[in-house]
């Protein structure tokens, strides 16, 4: 949380705002613009209208704020608002994208781990590598949306299960279900013996991994 | 329990969110020092976890926040009233309110800077409105995200901010200091 922030508790801050202190709103929000932007950006995979989707959610709200219930924490509220504006704008402009290649995946079938290679422990400095995030956001993108969606709750703003299924308007076995399909998906697109097919789909050449 | 490859996999995602019972716990334990194939997948899975969830991965644009405050400032004032027309409001309660207070404040309150590391400002326009609290040692815009204390936060024209030692907020009045 940020530094001005954390002095404030949340509810005070909204009851403040819908009271008339406006400019409180920036402070509400501080915390959470990375993760409104990261959201739209999950499903939009595209910068520009990302941004546009996350500065609309905020604004939506702003003007809402008098309709929060303090029964879900803000930050649900917010990547809510934030998930249905990015959906809604996805649907509106027909963004046609490469189709996800394991969009057909049954849910209900077990998934089964196409690569048994040993991964060594992949040191988080890798991270700084540019090329790195670009090939991690890559194999993110691949995924069906109803996956990546969870995965990116879950395991990147770490939203609890239950969060992430009150988020996303599921029950909490969808996303346990979704989020194990998740995982094993990137783990096999990111594996360090990975075949020729999926390489070939993610541009990766076969030994030639970023770590 | 001996149990096989596939309930492993079943249950990893689980395995890792501490979800299982410790019966099936103890049964994956036991299959998962016996069997390579299963011992790659949780390793995998694990690093996956840990990559995607490092804070490095969520990248924002430049001046994603900049634009977003922008945004979010014409629209919240704009109704009733722009963001310029609030700044202009407000300098107006202060010179109507606050003069006979200011007045006395400038000549009793020393220009002393309220920080001993405080950097006074360089070019900052006098008229400029700005938003200082009573504990606080900076003036802000009243956006700044930077403002430790609102508890008593005052709108005033820079130059009676500097006037009362405040010094510019390093972070949202950055282009009036040195350095």
């Amino acid at each position: 949380m940020g530094d001005g922030v954390q002095h404030w508790n949340e509810e005070t801050l909204i009851r403040r705002i819908r009271d008339g202190e406006r400019d409180l709103f920036y402070e509400l929000i501080q915390p959470y613009e990375r993760r409104v932007y990261a959201t739209a950006f999950a499903i939009l995979r595209n910068e520009s209208d990302a941004e546009d989707a996350a500065q609309e959610a905020m604004l939506k709200a702003f003007k809402h704020i008098g309709q929060f219930r303090g029964d879900a924490k803000f930050s649900t509220w917010l990547i809510q608002i934030t998930l249905n504006e990015a959906r809604m704008r996805k649907r509106r402009e027909h963004v046609h994208m490469m189709e996800p290649i394991v969009e057909r995946q049954d849910e209900e079938g077990n998934y089964i781990p196409r690569d048994f290679a040993d991964w060594r422990e992949i040191p988080s400095e890798t991270l700084e590598r540019k090329e790195v995030r670009e090939k991690l956001a890559d194999a993110l993108s691949s995924l069906g949306d109803k996956y990546r969606e969870v995965f990116v709750l879950r395991d990147m703003h770490h939203l609890t299960i239950e969060e992430t299924a009150r988020a996303l308007g599921i029950s909490t076995a969808s996303v346990k279900t979704r989020l194990l399909r998740a995982r094993l998906m990137l783990r096999d697109l990111l594996s360090p013996g990975l075949d020729a097919n999926w390489s070939s789909k993610l541009s990766f050449a076969k030994g030639t991994k970023p770590w | 329990m001996v149990i096989r490859c596939e309930e492993v996999w079943r249950e990893i995602s689980n395995y890792l969110e501490g979800e299982v019972d410790p019966a099936l716990r103890a049964s994956m334990e036991e299959h998962l020092r016996g069997c390579k194939h299963c011992t790659a997948v949780l390793d995998g899975t694990r690093n996956v976890i840990e990559l995607y969830g490092d804070e490095r991965m969520i990248e924002v644009p430049l001046g994603f926040s900049h634009r977003l405050h922008h945004r979010l400032a014409d629209n919240m004032h704009g109704g009733r009233r722009s963001f310029l027309g609030w700044m202009v409001a407000a300098a107006a309660a202060v010179v109507t309110v606050g003069a006979v207070e200011l007045a006395s404040s400038v000549s009793s309150r020393s220009p002393e800077p309220r920080s001993e590391h405080a950097q006074p400002g360089v070019g900052v326009p006098p008229d400029m409105m700005v938003v200082v609290s009573e504990k606080g040692k900076t003036f802000h815009v009243p956006t700044c995200t930077f403002i430790h204390d609102r508890t008593a936060l005052r709108t005033i024209a820079a130059r009676e901010a500097m006037q009362e030692g405040y010094v510019p907020c390093i972070r949202c009045m950055k282009q009036y200091l040195k350095s």
